[in-house]
């Protein structure tokens, strides 16, 4: 018997099975609309990422931030001094009590075996800026992390948005400097 | 019918890996397209002020308030680099420079996941932000034109 080619089921059902292999082949590389907008407004990000000292020495304010920083145990990545840019980063273990629990759990009831969190990049920049009468220096600084799983895979890539966490990070600066940090609106 | 339906599998089997490949070939894309002035011309605009240094910080603390973490800076070459990680990574180039003795060209550039953002509303997002921080009136670039 000689096979029909032309059945238009066959082909259909090919077809759709190629296009679909193809698509799982890349993800969505489109960017979102809403890829730059922020959740919450800007002044309210800026009042938990930024602090004004009341200093005109820039140099001195980046330098502090480079020893917290060093002690928080961060390795400069990179420096800016006429811009105000400090970038730093680390390495640490990622791997939860929790999670691991629950990854045995799991395997024991359902034979499967989930992947958890293994190690993380953290990543910040300070930038520093003269306030708008040179009286006094602004700071900002971000967090991000990366997170990679026990097989390799990036599993998280997020902002890291608490605020007890740039908190703690003004209370060692104001400290460092002996100053007292000011909120910025 | 049997030999139908073989064939059908064996074809599917046969060409899938083949087909998933064929999404994302491993060539070295560094010469993409031609340089298109329509993209240059979405990703610039000029700003009446010469001083490049507080663009650059205008550039940082928009960023900032996008959401991004600063990678790199450099006053001298009037560059500034930024990652945004929110379920995926965006990043972004701004770069500052000189138009004339009155005007500087700011120019911004980026990729979401493997792609460059092409999507004129991002950079127009991107340059209502800064505008609004530099205090300053965007005007739109004509790529074609001398000195660009």
């Amino acid at each position: 018997m000689t096979p029909n080619f032309c059945n238009l089921k066959q082909l259909a059902a090919v077809g759709l099975f190629f296009s679909l292999a193809g698509l799982t082949g890349c993800a969505s590389n489109t960017i979102p609309p809403d890829a730059l907008l922020m959740k919450e407004p800007a002044t309210e990000i800026r009042q938990r990422q930024a602090r004004r000292y009341a200093t005109t020495d820039e140099k001195q304010v980046i330098i502090a931030a480079s020893q917290l920083l060093q002690d928080l145990g961060f390795n400069v990545e990179n420096s800016a001094k006429d811009l105000g840019l400090l970038v730093v980063s680390k390495d640490r273990s990622a791997v939860d009590g929790g999670q691991v629990a629950g990854q045995i759990v799991v395997a024991v009831l359902f034979g499967v075996r989930v992947p958890v969190d293994k190690e993380q990049k953290i990543r910040a920049s300070v930038v520093t800026w003269p306030s708008a009468d040179r009286k006094a220096i602004d700071v900002r600084v971000t967090f991000q992390r990366l997170v990679w799983d026990d097989r390799g895979q990036l599993s998280k890539l997020e902002r890291l948005d608490d605020p007890e966490m740039y908190q703690d990070f003004y209370i060692k600066l104001s400290k460092a400097l002996f100053l007292e940090a000011q909120e910025v609106g | 019918m049997f030999a139908n339906r073989f064939i059908t599998f064996f074809l599917c089997m046969a060409f899938t890996p083949a087909a998933i490949l064929s999404g994302c070939n491993s060539a070295p894309k560094v010469n993409e397209a031609e340089v298109s002035l329509k993209l240059r011309s979405i990703q610039t605009r000029s700003y009446d002020t010469t001083n490049t240094n507080n663009a650059l910080r205008v550039a940082m603390a928009t960023l900032q308030d996008l959401g991004f973490v600063i990678d790199n800076a450099d006053a001298d070459l009037g560059t500034v680099s930024a990652t945004k990680l929110d379920n995926a990574a965006t990043k972004m180039t701004i770069t500052v420079r000189m138009r004339g003795k009155t005007q500087i060209l700011v120019r911004a550039n980026a990729q979401y996941r493997l792609h460059a953002v092409e999507d004129p509303i991002f950079y127009q997002q991107f340059f209502t932000a800064y505008s609004k921080s530099m205090f300053l009136e965007a005007h739109e670039v004509d790529a074609a034109a001398p000195g660009l």
